[in-house]
């Protein structure tokens, strides 16, 4: 092995890591604001990657139809938990969010899909699609048992990744689609060449970081979201509504899972299953950081994604093995360092 | 004129053991009203109820407006404010986030106001706004709780317990300032087992015992009553003996 492989390797890993971080950062909001742990933050990659990838072709992904019916149901959902206490506000505020804004972006990506449509606009289209599925997920499948354990929320967790893989088999076929890349620049640095779409990796990934560090640190909105997550009672107390908070962060999470999609389909094939495993590796990032410490996600994750691309180098059959290996030692050392807490009843 | 909070007939119950039996109180707006009673008489499970975080059967009515449809978030919007046993504050958000928090739902030209008023009535808060409210004393977390819920500009605080574990120094300090809000538009129901304290700065109040109250009335009368001296003052009246 050289130098030159060395620096490839190490340029991969480093593009995939970030991708990686993006993603565990959605994972460790998800869950310091819902204690859900967001399985189906895959299925928001491969959304909104193969959403962008069938707009590319001018063709309308089944995804813009399924926000629609989401809507419906969440729309249902407002009204019934509602029914003692319905008045006007209320109710025009779950038709604009619930109907209005789903249709719309349903409508809209019908009129301006076709062939020659920019990529800028197939990308918010896309975007749009999926922060729409996003915030509806937690109305639907997690707001009614926001109050319950971790475990029950990750078993709805579970069951929300396989529904929602399911109707990716249904939306995009069992073929692998790629995308469009973002740009066609390259610039070479000596012997290694960056082309624009991994530059668009990294900015994008450190725009992110910088936005939320910005949002949770200094906005009202994001110091609500901290607040929800440090103390749920002390939040409702101020009136902060933890279902807002909740469903602000699966829109971000949505988003960003997104966003990351988008960001690879143009480098690798995505195929309606894929999401999963990019998603765990997220996770596997999130987990290291202890599911709450944003930088140390971050920095974990490219450390998965170095760790991945050398793997996947020197033993590329064992690749998987050895990324998700990564998690034991630090699971064990957790366990040693945390003292044993019971789960917090609220 | 009618009571700011009026509470009629009240049950609460944790499973099918009853905490709170048929109690009623009313808060008139300008006044200090004060529950007294000893530990598990059910005064904290009274105040979260109605704040609506325990389900409770009876009728609540809160500035004119039936309660009974309403959750937490929406009673704060109303103006009704809880300083509750634990404080709960945001432990690992410093000082002046915890407060900005607690003008969550008011506009924020209004919240400027509130911080110096909240800055005035606490000047220690304004010397520690950027300290991690996890990391201040039991007095000052205590004030910060107090500050926070002030943010707000509720017409009522509902305050629980605010002198537990504090030093007496920082417990006449509260006391003096819950004194304070009466002067400044705000109604207080303070629950409270220094009785001796509520009931001097209380214009009304309410003995709790095992889930119903036995007596109410005149903070004064309250007072001098000999069966609440003996009870909750710690001392009796000479020539009598303890009821």
């Amino acid at each position: 092995m050289n130098t030159t492989i060395m620096l490839f390797l190490l340029q991969d890993g480093i593009t995939n890591g970030a991708i990686y971080a993006l993603l565990g950062l959605a994972l460790v909001l998800v869950f310091a604001v819902t204690r859900v742990i967001l399985i189906p933050q895959g299925e928001f990659v491969t959304y909104g990657a193969l959403s962008y990838a069938m707009l590319a072709t001018g063709q309308v992904p089944g995804t813009a139809k399924l926000a629609v019916a989401m809507g419906l149901v969440a729309f249902g959902l407002d009204l019934f938990f509602a029914r003692k206490s319905l008045h006007a506000r209320l109710i025009a505020r779950a038709v604009a969010v619930d109907i209005v804004f789903p249709l719309a972006v349903c409508l809209l990506t019908y009129a301006l899909a076709g062939p020659k449509t920019p990529i800028a606009v197939n990308i918010a289209l896309a975007l749009l699609i999926v922060a729409a599925i996003g915030l509806f997920l937690y109305r639907i499948a997690f707001q009614p048992i926001a109050h319950t354990s971790v475990l029950v929320l990750l078993i709805a967790s579970v069951g929300c990744h396989l529904a929602l893989q399911g109707l990716g088999l249904v939306f995009f076929g069992a073929e692998g689609l790629r995308g469009p890349a973002l740009s066609n620049v390259a610039l070479t640095a000596g012997a290694l060449r960056f082309t624009g779409q991994s530059l668009a990796v990294y900015g994008l990934t450190i725009a992110f970081i910088v936005a939320l560090w910005l949002f949770f640190g200094y906005s009202l909105t994001g110091k609500a979201l901290r607040a929800t997550a440090v103390n749920r009672l002390g939040a409702r107390l101020v009136g902060i509504r933890t279902t807002l908070s909740g469903q602000i962060a699966f829109l971000l999470a949505s988003l960003i899972g997104a966003i990351s999609g988008i960001l690879i389909v143009p480098i690798t094939t995505l195929y309606y299953d894929t999401g999963f495993l990019i998603g765990l590796k997220g996770f596997i990032a999130a987990i290291i950081g202890g599911l709450v410490s944003y930088p140390l996600t971050a920095v974990a994750a490219i450390l998965v994604g170095v760790v991945e691309a050398f793997s996947s180098f020197y033993a590329s059959n064992f690749k998987e093995v050895i990324v998700f290996t990564l998690i034991l030692p630090v699971l064990v050392l957790r366990s040693l360092a945390a003292p044993a807490v019971e789960e917090e009843k609220d | 004129m009618s009571a700011l909070l009026s509470v009629s007939d009240v049950h609460i119950a944790y499973g099918k053991v009853e905490a709170v039996r048929g109690v009623s109180l009313e808060v008139n707006e300008n006044e200090i009203v004060t529950i007294i009673g000893a530990n598990g008489a059910g005064k904290t499970t009274l105040l979260n109820a109605v704040m609506g975080i325990l389900p409770l059967k009876g009728r609540t009515t809160f500035a004119g407006q039936d309660m009974a449809t309403l959750d937490i978030e929406d009673r704060v919007a109303a103006g009704l404010s809880l300083v509750p046993e634990h404080r709960e504050l945001f432990a690992t958000m410093n000082v002046e986030d915890n407060l900005q928090l607690g003008a969550f739902r008011i506009p924020k030209a209004t919240a400027a106001n509130s911080f110096e008023r909240v800055y005035n009535l606490f000047p220690r808060l304004k010397e520690r706004r950027k300290q991690l409210a996890g990391t201040l004393s039991g007095g000052e977390q205590q004030m910060l709780a107090m500050g926070r819920a002030l943010m707000g500009a509720p017409k009522l605080l509902m305050l629980d317990e605010p002198s537990l574990g504090l030093a007496p120094i920082i417990v006449a300090d509260i006391f003096r300032t819950i004194g304070e809000l009466r002067a400044a538009g705000v109604s207080v129901l303070l629950v409270e087992q220094n009785a001796q304290a509520a009931l001097q700065i209380a214009d009304r109040a309410y003995v709790m015992e095992l889930g119903e109250f036995v007596l109410s009335g005149a903070a004064r009368d309250i007072a001098s009553n000999q069966r609440v001296a003996a009870s909750y003052l710690g001392f009796q009246h000479e020539g009598e003996s303890a009821v």
